[in-house]
């Protein structure tokens, strides 16, 4: 089999590591900062981006507590126990249903040396085969999704609910509704994955049947763990993710823009010792242009490494502070304007005015020249 | 964020120290507050943990859940969270009855160390109040009680003018700018950083070291995923195998050392409290602050008087009266506080003189003697004229106040850009006296006054305020030529509350009358389902 020239080129990148695969997660922050080639490139070859912060000594603390991972895991088993017999329940309730009882196939166990492709093909063949029963969840299904104009492979822990020629995309999750509330940010996020899902579903058996945009998230409910329905339209999130996603740079034109010497291997013997040195490696992660905002540090592995990098940039602190100061890039040019130190360029003369507007007013008020 | 916020974030950068976006605090800041850090176990619904809590700073009190997944146990944590500290705490408080008219003196003050402290008193006070105290799943009587009074406290932060529960790193970053984002400032050991760094150290290096949860553990209520993993998992496994195993000696010696491990995440936060309430004090309070704790106090007043009356728990959804009433008066208050923060600090005035709804500058004509009408019904009706370099665009007809004679209103009867544009109208009753000393035209030099192109001269015609009925206007009581006044367009003043039908009277549109709450039993038994 002859690669691919991007391959092999991501492959270089990545070094002697097998690669990292998407997740859900992956594609929905990089889809709400498509301006970072950095990300981008590190994420098409696989990279992991943990190792290598820790490596350049920017460890990120994104661990997750073996209470939550023990939660999640029970309360996904307890959903999905006999046949997923709870879950169908609430399947039929929440989608008025006169079915008694659905198929379940877990697609989990499919060939385990098999590549992502052939896994992937298999869950096509099954998944729009023409159903035995009216109803079949598909536990596990491989999907594949277009970023940056490549596939890339997911194996989302999701279920596809196949009812008559309608797709539903079902997510458990192990955060509480209370009073039909939940926390808005695990919310969102679990409706940003249900959308990459959809839009994957769609791409994979949008021929024979409809992906509803309405996702059902299955969460314990108050402060139990008796399982609820409820739905979710994501279709904003789809038009977010197919916008945001159209953004990004071909990772192709991405690769080929960069030094063919250049790699993130970390240079690991077979003791797994790393023996490149971290300074190098940091002068590696340079060649590639970041685009840091604060979002990132609940997003990205890199995103210590990127803030120090962007010290002194006004979009460190914030999109709106930066808007605030007039879309100045630098926090030293701002204030310079802010103080009249420098002529002014006639494009931001009104940033500027505004600026030394508000220095003036500062320094009047506590009576101290900014 | 505005300019103003921004820049000082942008100097914050540059000086490696936060800078005060606020001249005085504007939140009140009790003599003997209650800090609460409570911790919660990760993945689980509102499962308490640990808690240190007290009103001395040298006397912290730990709680701990040993087994933070029994649900009895939970409850017996609520329980003595509720008898031997809020309670006694709140009662404190609610000793003997107010006057008929009076609220109490003072009010109980929690500090949380930030939002979602904020939200695990919300969820405790939700998981507690609707428990019973007799029958198959009773609790103790403190739980439903401690439950109705943590729903309380949780529900005053929705308002505007609110202290009596108060997320500190909110009250510190509404008065300080950091160099990081707002993002950032959510982490109290990061905030506090740059609010005080440490000797030696810059606010920048002393708010990485933050983010180390080796150094500073989170300020919770979630925990450090390292520590449950490396440390709690360990130790709660251990007690519930000598639970099992019956061996009490066992069990001690693992209670006390997960007190022990979880003294090592809660102490450098309850240090931080603290520090963080002397900083708060450290800024004079500001004038018009007394009075939104007055309104805290007097729903504490009704809050003591509801549950002395055997008060329900409260629902879980407002009905549809009480949810417009909620709403109205929610939004009323924060134009209230937006506006007593501008008067009582000329650094927020600074914002509105920024977008040109304040002004401020230099009297340069009085006329206390002015009047309008004639003989018996004629009134007092002083004018000034005020000179200033700000951007104004206030139009005429509208009525302005100077926050420092909030009781005396102008009317803005002229505000024209050019000097020689400023005529003597025609209702003044001195024009001969409308005549404008001439001001030294500095000549556009950076950051001295604006030259005459920039200047804007306001003409406002004063009532009330003591200005009296016989002209001229008692000195003092008007703004005299040579004042430097600032007027602006935010009046406070209470606007009557729009009527909303009794809750008897909820119209069939909105669902009729609301059920009053009956104790049953799905909602006594849902913790344990």
């Amino acid at each position: 089999m002859t690669e691919h020239p991007t391959e092999a080129r991501l492959a270089k990148l990545r070094g002697g590591q097998p690669p990292q695969g998407y997740t859900a997660r992956m594609i929905a922050a990089l889809a709400s900062n498509p301006g970072c080639a950095r990300r981008s490139i590190l994420d098409a070859a696989g990279v992991d981006k943990r190792r290598l912060a820790a490596y350049t000594g920017y460890p990120v603390p994104f661990g997750r507590s073996p209470f939550d991972i023990t939660r999640g895991n029970s309360f996904e088993a307890q959903v999905k126990a006999e046949g997923a017999a709870q879950l169908l329940t609430l399947l039929r309730d929440k989608l008025s249903l006169d079915i008694s009882e659905a198929g379940y196939t877990n697609l989990d166990e499919v060939g385990g040396s098999d590549g992502f492709p052939l896994r992937h093909e298999r869950t096509r063949r099954l998944l729009t085969a023409t159903p035995r029963q009216r109803g079949t969840m598909f536990d596990h299904p491989l999907l594949r999704f277009p970023v940056g104009g490549r596939y890339a492979y997911l194996e989302p822990d999701l279920v596809a609910f196949r009812h008559d020629d309608t797709f539903h995309v079902v997510e458990i999750k192990s955060f509480p509704v209370i009073d039909g509330q939940a926390d808005p940010a695990r919310v969102s996020a679990a409706a940003i994955q249900s959308a990459v899902y959809v839009l994957a579903l769609r791409d994979l058996v949008g021929q024979v049947a409809e992906v509803r945009h309405e996702i059902i998230l299955i969460t314990p409910e108050n402060f139990a763990s008796r399982p609820v329905a409820t739905s979710i339209d994501v279709r904003k999130q789809l038009g977010v993710l197919r916008r945001q996603l159209a953004r990004l740079d071909r990772v192709e034109d991405l690769a080929a823009a960069l030094p063919l010497s250049l790699t993130f291997d970390v240079d690991l013997d077979d003791k797994g010792v790393p023996h490149r040195s971290p300074g190098d490696l940091i002068g590696a992660l340079t060649t590639v242009d970041a685009s840091y905002a604060p979002e990132c540090l609940a997003t990205c592995e890199m995103c210590y490494f990127c803030r120090d990098e962007a010290d002194g940039a006004t979009g460190a602190l914030g999109k709106s502070v930066r808007e605030d100061l007039g879309g100045i890039e630098y926090v030293g040019r701002a204030l310079q304007f802010a103080r009249g130190e420098v002529p002014v360029p006639a494009e931001m003369a009104e940033a500027a005015a505004i600026l030394r507007r508000a220095a003036v007013l500062r320094g009047e008020v506590l009576q101290a020249a900014v | 964020m505005t300019t103003l916020t921004s820049l000082a974030r942008g100097l914050a950068v540059e000086s490696g120290h936060a800078e005060l976006i606020r001249t005085v605090r504007h939140v009140h800041v009790s003599d003997r507050p209650l800090v609460f850090i409570p911790l919660q176990l990760a993945g689980e619904a509102n499962a308490p943990l640990a808690a240190l809590v007290g009103d001395d700073r040298d006397k912290p009190r730990l709680l701990t859940v040993y087994e933070p997944r029994n649900r009895t146990e939970r409850f017996e944590f609520a329980a003595t969270l509720a008898t031997e500290v809020i309670l006694p705490y709140i009662e404190g408080y609610a000793a003997g009855e107010p006057g008929d008219k009076e609220a109490y003196p003072d009010a109980p003050q929690i500090l949380v160390p930030n939002l979602a402290g904020v939200k695990f008193t919300r969820l405790l006070g939700r998981s507690t109040r609707f428990r019973r105290t007799q029958g198959e799943w009773a609790v103790p009587a403190s739980v439903p009680l401690v439950g109705r009074w943590l729903t309380f406290y949780a529900e005053r932060t929705e308002h505007p003018a609110s202290s009596v529960l108060l997320p500190l790193t909110s009250a510190l970053a509404a008065h300080w700018a950091t160099g990081q984002s707002a993002a950032e400032d959510q982490n109290l050991a990061a905030l506090l950083a740059w609010i005080a760094p440490p000797r030696g150290k810059s606010a920048l290096e002393a708010a990485r070291d933050a983010e180390n949860p080796l150094d500073w553990p989170p300020a919770g209520p979630a925990t450090d995923p390292s520590f449950d993993d490396e440390v709690l998992a360990g130790l709660i496994a251990g007690i519930r195998e000598a639970t099992t195993a019956g061996r009490e000696t066992v069990i001690a010696r693992y209670r006390a050392a997960l007190d022990t491990a979880l003294l090592t995440q809660l102490e450098p936060t309850w240090r931080l409290m603290w520090r963080g309430v002397d900083l708060l004090r450290s800024l004079p309070g500001g004038a018009r602050v007394a009075r939104r704790w007055e309104s805290d106090r007097w729903s504490f007043t009704y809050q003591v008087a509801w549950l002395r009356d055997g008060g329900a728990p409260q629902a879980k959804r407002d009905s549809a009266v009480r949810a417009a009433q909620r709403l109205d008066r929610l939004e009323r208050e924060q134009q209230q506080v937006a506006v007593q923060q501008a008067y009582d600090d000329p650094l927020v005035m600074a914002e509105y003189r920024m977008t040109g709804e304040a002004f401020e500058g230099k009297v340069v004509y009085a006329d206390p003697g002015r009047r309008l009408g004639e003989g018996r019904s004629a009134t007092i009706r002083p004018v000034i004229v005020v000179e200033t370099d700000d951007p104004v665009v206030i139009e005429a007809g509208r009525e302005v106040v100077d926050p420092s004679r909030d009781k005396q209103k102008g009317l803005v009867l002229d505000r024209p850009a050019a000097r020689a544009a400023l005529a003597a109208p025609s209702a003044f009753a001195t024009p001969a006296a409308f005549a404008l000393p001439a001001t030294p035209d500095p000549g556009g030099v950076p950051g001295g006054p604006a030259g005459d192109a920039a200047r804007t001269w306001v003409t406002l015609e004063l009532s009330g305020g003591g200005i009296g009925r016989k002209p001229p206007a008692p000195p003092g009581r008007m703004p005299a030529v040579g004042d430097v006044v600032c007027y602006t367009t935010l009046i406070d003043e209470f606007h009557r509350p729009p009527e909303f039908p009794d809750r008897e009277n909820t119209p069939w549109t909105h669902g009729g009358p609301p059920q009053d709450y009956v104790d049953n039993d799905d909602d006594a038994s849902e913790a344990w389902q």
